[in-house]
């Protein structure tokens, strides 16, 4: 058998949209590809890049990661052990307290629970703002209050993470079953008696999930507070690359690594334990 | 009315009760002792973060006048009814919030390229060989753990200060964070066109390009848009150590009690962030709008 003759013009007149696609269409992509390059050089330029600064740079980092070998911690140990545990404290009572006082909060700002959007609108626009300013200015900022240390971190890990608390547990609430609350309603309950047995029973394993994931995120951003003085392991590290001290440099980024791959391991088992193996997003 | 309820005989509700009662106090214990074991360790974090509720609370009083003071200028009226004076370095500003966006734009899109080169040696279904798999796994691994900054303070050791540092920077830890995101696309895609390419003769490389590509464009783009979105609120504490972008002015504020000037930067912060989460949302809505209508 021969291979079917096709005609490329019979072809080209029954399918237009893939052969005679409109010049916009076609040049579409190209010039999207120009347009993000043109920017990228533009940047390159503007941000002071240089082939030579480059190089000079990578070779400098070269030399730093040859002293960095071996990790080696010298007599600091105890000290380094206490602020990591210090940064885990600061990651889990952070996201606790988050936790606590986004949830009523969250309420608010669900439209199955509060349909007049005069009053959600408010309450939104305030998570949003406190979620566009990063962890380390509230860190900047609580320590203005109650000074250096890992309260502060404590502090602004609690008030950053209130922001995306409330977030997503008011998008966990408006993806609720209505039926159980209707359910709620018919036998005569209340708007309290609603919430408390129609909608939280369905929000909680994943309001639960979601505060053990931020537990294991915060342990990352709970790293990084001690570099602006909030208390932690950041700290030391912050303080060992200043005075260029590499081995124990190396030494603190692995016990970084390695806290936060066990916190991984423990909150991803948790994780399956609440909310069964197949929810887990 | 009547109602119709049937109601079982005693012994037979006696024994569903116990059972029920039973249940529901087993599950209780269980409850009560995953929240014992939770204050518990609440209890040893407060110990070991140093909490200490009578500083919060003779202090929380500042922290409520912390931001009358930031809304408040030097001559005393609220910053609103003076804007020209609030905004007094707008042009400064505004200059450094275009290095915060560029910073975060080149970054992201170095950082895009090097995972859109990498991902496909990470993914399950396309890797050419296990132990490169193993490899560059580790290796995004370790882009994506350590926190950005980190690299920023080492960067700007090495590369001197800089945006140079800050761009780096977020590109490694972007590199990373896309890596992971994109090699989990890729191992979603459907490997039939990929069979396909390959029973014609074709190359690892050829597969890729026209049977992997093609499928994983739009998800690319849409985690790289996220990304950038997630990389602007990065690059402006960048300046904090010095790597560039509004951060630098923020902490000079901040560290310097220019009370009007920290709201004032905090407030064009928020607003950049906005314009960008607004954008890249619709942006990516567009995208995913293409996806379905094809």
């Amino acid at each position: 058998m021969t291979p079917h003759e096709v005609d490329p013009r019979e072809l080209r007149a029954r399918y237009p949209d893939v052969f005679d696609r409109p010049a916009s269409a076609r040049l579409a992509m190209p010039a999207m590809i120009v347009a993000a390059f043109a920017i990228l050089i533009y940047g390159l330029v503007d941000l002071d890049f240089s082939p030579s600064r480059f190089f000079a740079g990578l070779s400098q980092l070269g030399w730093i990661t040859l002293m960095m070998i071996p990790p080696d911690p010298g007599s600091s140990l105890p000290v380094y052990l206490k602020a990591l545990g210090e940064t885990l404290s600061i990651a889990v009572l952070g996201t606790t307290l988050a936790a606590m006082f986004a949830l009523p909060v969250s309420l608010l700002a669900a439209r199955n629970v509060v349909p007049s959007s005069i009053l959600r609108f408010p309450v939104r626009r305030v998570l949003d703002s406190i979620r566009g300013v990063d962890t380390l200015i509230w860190a900047l900022v609580w320590i203005n209050v109650v000074g250096l240390g890992p309260f502060a971190g404590v502090l602004a890990i609690a008030v950053a993470d209130f922001g995306a608390f409330g977030k997503l547990f008011s998008e966990a609430i408006e993806g609720a079953d209505r039926k159980q609350v209707e359910g709620i309603r018919a036998s005569g309950g209340s708007a309290l008696h609603e919430i408390r047995f129609g909608l939280l029973p369905q929000v909680l394993p994943v309001i639960a999930g979601q505060v053990l994931y931020f537990i294991e995120s915060n342990t990352r951003s709970a790293t990084i507070i001690g570099i602006v003085g909030a208390g932690g392991i950041g700290l030391q590290l912050a303080e060992q690359i200043r005075v260029l001290e590499w081995q124990k440099v190396s030494f603190l980024i692995l016990m970084i690594l390695v806290a936060v791959a066990a916190i991984d391991f423990i909150s991803s088992k948790l994780r399956f334990a609440i909310i069964g193996k197949r929810a887990v997003a | 009315m009547t109602t119709a309820v049937s109601i079982l005989p005693e012994q037979q509700l006696a024994v569903l009760n116990a059972a029920y009662r039973q249940a529901v106090a087993r599950r209780r214990l269980r409850l009560l002792f995953g929240a014992a074991i939770f204050a518990a360790a609440l209890a040893l974090a407060a110990i070991g973060a140093e909490v200490n509720l009578r500083t919060l609370f003779t202090h929380f009083g500042n922290f409520i006048s912390y931001f009358d003071r930031i809304l408040t200028l030097d001559s005393g009226q609220r910053v609103w009814t003076d804007v020209g004076e609030w905004l007094w370095g707008w042009r400064k500003w505004l200059k450094m919030l275009g290095e915060t966006l560029l910073i975060s734009y080149v970054g992201t899109l170095i950082g895009a390229t090097l995972a859109f080169c990498l991902n496909f040696f990470a993914a399950e279904n396309t890797s050419p060989a296990p132990w490169l798999r193993f490899t560059v796994r580790r290796l995004l691994e370790f882009a994506r753990t350590v926190p950005g900054i980190v690299f920023a303070l080492v960067f700007v050791i090495a590369f001197g200060l800089g945006p140079m540092a800050g761009v780096l920077a977020i590109a490694i830890h972007s590199t990373g964070a896309l890596g992971k995101l994109f090699s989990e696309i890729v191992e979603n895609a459907d490997m039939k066109p990929v069979e396909g390419i390959r029973s014609t003769g074709a190359s690892w490389l050829a597969c890729m390009r026209f049977a992997v590509v093609p499928q994983v464009t739009a998800g690319y783009a849409s985690y790289a848009l996220l990304r950038f979105e997630i990389n602007v609120r990065e690059a402006s504490v960048m300046g904090f150590v010095g790597a560039g972008g509004i951060g630098q002015e923020l902490v000079v504020a901040i560290r310097k009690f220019y009370y009007s000037d920290v709201s004032a930067i905090l407030l064009t912060i928020i607003v950049t962030v906005f314009i960008i989460d607004i954008t890249t949302g619709w942006l990516r809505g567009r995208l995913f709008g293409k996806e379905a209508r094809t």
